[in-house]
């Protein structure tokens, strides 16, 4: 079977895979993704370059993405709804495509209010599931979301949405996953994973769905640097579920840099003995270098 | 209902400047939003004479977005008008405009900001309920708009940020995707909202013109 990436091989041949996410700099400076890059080399089979994620301007994630391939390491590039129209979302999509670019995850995107340019006007033509649904049409049946044809080369994207299991209302969140699944999605990043029962919760009724096998799921992992970190994702950052008895350990820990490496190795540590789970999307924001310790302790190094 | 608010004091005498000034308010939205009724004028009047800017008189239009009723109206004001050096309209964006083609050589100064069409919840408090986007498609929501009340306008929500039923951008504004849920729920027509919903066409919502 021909595979459009890496990333698509190594799912398919039901190895268990590692994403890693590398945010681009505020600034045009090339050396600022080379230097991340280089030191997460080797351990991870796709690299996220995330899209102005927080709303807040950084290096464009086609731009990142560009960078990465030349450095023979394969992105994924993000894209997001909020800074863009149906036309310009399509001809991105094309043009990434044109470079090399193999996998793009598609996500609503967080609202401007959030970021550096609040005053901004927020796009939001359409939605991840309506973007999702437009890509794979252009890359199977080659028809732009207008129905017109495309005319030389349909994008071959290994299509990738995000998944948030601790967002309420829970019973919905598994119909959301399935809704991105009948849109053309093949892969899914998960918000990070803080609180195991939700999880294994949400996992449950995935897997009573069978829509394991639809889909290939890399759980999120956010290793908390410190206290203040923790403090701020759990009551400041939308979305993101960090139970009590986590917070409790960060505060107590004497050296929490260490306590959020150690929580976050036995959280990978259980997620990976859950069935359904194909892999792991590391996010470790202004923390990099903890990533090659994370899979190599975990034994995730060789696969 | 049109909602507006009144912009601040000191805005409006920012772009006043000079008198004197003739005060033009609304009977319909913006009396019952209490930024253009005969109370806000008066109380705006006061204000510009503390502040010694001379107001010539006033009108209450019936309501300001009707041009013809709005000409007859203005034409008794003809004097007072004439003697104005701004014209202060506390009505909605469509109120300032239909003034200004009718008063053309005084310079017209909005006093309000348009913010959305909205409901009256409470004495003075006002929800979002419509951005006039030219295709309603409610019935596939259980009659709530999500275009209008979820931020993001998603079609096939919720989002992942909804926190105990607020929206994740103001904790003061109740999840729409979370009312949608519930209604559904309760009705057992959750499965309206397993279908996806196509992009939308926003063709609709830039029409400029309807003639009967």
């Amino acid at each position: 079977m021909n595979f459009r990436s890496n990333l698509e091989r190594v799912l398919s041949e039901g190895k268990f895979a590692i994403t890693a996410e590398i945010g681009p700099p505020k600034g045009a400076d090339p050396n600022k993704i080379k230097e991340k890059a280089e030191i997460l080399r080797g351990y991870a089979d796709a690299y996220n370059i995330t899209d102005n994620q927080t709303a807040v301007v950084r290096l464009s994630s086609m731009g990142g993405s560009f960078l990465l391939l030349n450095l023979k390491l394969e992105p994924i590039m993000q894209m997001t709804c909020r800074d863009r129209n149906r036309i310009a979302l399509q001809s991105d999509v094309l043009g990434a495509a044109s470079i090399g670019v193999r996998n793009i995850l598609f996500i609503t995107g967080d609202h401007q209010s959030f970021g550096n340019h609040p005053d901004a006007k927020g796009v939001f033509d359409l939605d991840s599931i309506q973007l999702i649904q437009i890509i794979r049409n252009m890359r199977d049946k080659g028809i732009f979301q207008s129905g017109d044809k495309i005319l030389s080369g349909n994008p071959e994207i290994f299509i990738g949405a995000a998944a948030n299991p601790f967002a309420e209302p829970y019973e919905l969140r598994v119909d959301r996953l399935e809704k991105k699944i009948e849109a053309g999605a093949d892969f899914i990043q998960t918000q990070s994973v803080f609180n195991l029962d939700r999880f294994n919760g949400w996992m449950d009724e995935v897997r009573s769905r069978n829509l394991d096998k639809k889909i290939h799921i890399l759980a999120g992992i956010t290793p908390l640097k410190s206290l203040k970190m923790t403090e701020r994702m759990k009551f400041h950052v939308p979305g993101v579920d960090i139970p009590d008895r986590i917070y409790e350990r960060m505060k107590k820990a004497s050296d929490p840099k260490a306590e959020g490496y150690n929580l976050a190795l036995e959280l990978i540590n259980d997620i990976k003995k859950i069935r359904g789970v194909h892999g792991l999307h590391i996010t470790a924001l202004f923390w990099e270098d903890v990533i090659p310790h994370l899979v190599m302790k975990s034994g995730l190094l060789n696969r | 209902m049109i909602i507006t608010r009144q912009k601040d004091i000191s805005d409006i005498l920012e772009s006043i400047k000079e008198g004197p000034v003739f005060i033009i308010g609304c009977s319909e939205c913006a009396t019952l939003c209490h930024t253009g009724g005969e109370e806000e004028v008066k109380s705006i009047e006061e204000f510009l004479s503390k502040k010694n800017i001379k107001t010539t008189g006033w009108v209450i239009l019936e309501p300001a977005c009707n041009l013809l009723n709005d000409k007859r109206l203005l034409r008794k004001y003809n004097e007072e008008i004439k003697k104005a050096n701004k014209i202060l309209v506390l009505a909605c964006g469509n109120g300032v405009q239909t003034v200004s083609e009718i008063i053309k050589d005084i310079e017209i100064i909005p006093g309000t900001d348009t913010l959305f069409l909205g409901e009256i919840k409470h004495l003075k408090e006002f929800e979002k309920r419509c951005i006039t986007c030219g295709e309603c498609i409610q019935d596939k929501f259980g009659s709530i708009c999500p275009v209008s009340r979820c931020p993001k306008s998603m079609l096939n929500g919720p989002c992942g940020g909804s926190i105990n039923g607020k929206c994740e951008i103001n904790e003061n504004i109740d999840c729409v995707w979370d009312i949608i849920y519930k209604y559904l729920k309760e009705k057992n027509q959750l499965y309206k909202l397993k279908e996806i919903k196509k992009p939308k066409n926003w063709s609709k919502s830039t029409e400029m013109r309807r003639v009967i």
